[in-house]
């Protein structure tokens, strides 16, 4: 028993310890001029749908919850977000090639397309970002007549 | 028994330290350098075959072949071989070096490179569904690269109509065998160009 209650403790104190760690927050008050909604004339609900579904992983700037500041949790979402910032930054997105607009283009179509974006963990917490069927079909239209042969 | 548990516990606290120190090292990766453009090839920049050397022309060869390879996973529907022969040919590409190309074909050709990277390098830890997908990019990149760097190898471009609206890709043989279809419909296409 005293074993366990070492550990018990040990864990304690590793999770105090954690919280002392920083967390590189993704956060940022300019929007840079290569942003996808400022190279593209984007339709004000799709804007919206796209801020509230897709940005918080996929720019450079997220709308942290409360619970993200409390460690492990903040690492678990600070790994998503750069992830997802690899593989698509609106932020950046004339800083992309002509062809690699399009194989983006692509992607996003893909997975919106098959429902892994948004990712389940991520509209479980946040309602909003769920997109139903109307916005699947709206996004779906725009990012096809953003697509060049 | 104390002293071993004490221990355990300093040491598992330690390693969680450590973790937790080389996840944030990892985590500040910048995006890559964007690409150096040395222009000391200007004066002997166009047309000019002598620049083109022969090691050049094995990197383009070396991209070709992963790419014909990995054709032949999908085509065996082979999920596991794809994603090593993927993780090959992101190599291969990475390993491209422009240089001596002139500038309108170096940029052409950087941003060829780039693109086919992430595609091979998302086939490397996809699933069979996901792979093909890719592939279909990845077949215009490389088609569009050869018809800069030119091959020794003779190629067929084939074309299935079914997949994704139409589809094309590049195979050494003129015999069709469907790297999108697999064993599902293997002779689905037809031969719609030659090259060389």
């Amino acid at each position: 028993m005293k074993f366990l209650k070492i550990i018990a403790w040990i864990a304690l104190v590793a999770l105090v310890v954690i919280q002392f760690f920083p967390v590189t927050l993704n956060e940022s008050d300019t929007i840079p001029q290569s942003d996808f909604m400022l190279v593209n004339k984007v339709p004000a609900t799709i804007k919206n749908q796209l801020q509230v579904s897709c940005y918080d992983c996929h720019s450079n700037n997220t709308d942290y919850p409360s619970y993200s500041k409390i460690q492990p949790a903040a690492w678990f979402l600070e790994d998503h977000i750069k992830e997802g910032k690899d593989e698509l930054n609106f932020n950046e997105w004339d800083t992309y090639s002509s062809r690699r607009k399009n194989s983006k283009l692509r992607s996003i179509i893909k997975q919106i397309e098959s429902g892994e974006m948004p990712l389940d963990s991520y509209t479980l917490i946040h309602g909003g970002a769920r997109l139903d069927s109307t916005a699947v079909k709206e996004i779906i239209g725009y990012m096809e007549s953003l697509q060049k042969d | 028994m104390k002293t071993v548990t004490r221990t355990i516990g300093t040491m598992a606290l330690a390693v969680t330290m450590v973790l937790t120190v080389s996840c944030k090292d990892g985590n500040k990766n910048e995006p890559a350098a964007p690409m150096s453009n040395e222009m000391h090839q200007e004066s002997m920049d166009d047309k000019d075959d002598m620049a083109m050397s022969d090691n050049q022309d094995a990197k383009a060869e070396a991209i070709l072949n992963d790419y014909l390879n990995l054709k032949d996973a999908l085509v065996g529907d082979d999920n596991g071989k794809a994603k090593e022969l993927g993780n090959a040919l992101a190599q291969s590409l990475k390993s491209f070096d422009a240089s001596n190309y002139s500038d309108n074909e170096k940029s052409e050709l950087n941003d060829i490179i780039e693109d086919a990277t992430e595609h091979a390098e998302h086939i490397s830890e996809s699933d069979i569904k996901h792979q093909r997908e890719h592939f279909k990019i990845l077949s215009k990149d490389v088609t569009d690269m050869v018809a800069i760097t030119g091959t020794q190898a003779k190629l067929y471009e084939q074309f299935c109509p079914m997949y994704d609206g139409g589809t094309a890709w590049l195979s050494k043989e003129e015999n069709v065998l469907n790297p999108y279809y697999g064993s599902q419909m293997l002779r689905c296409g037809k031969v719609q160009r030659e090259i060389n």
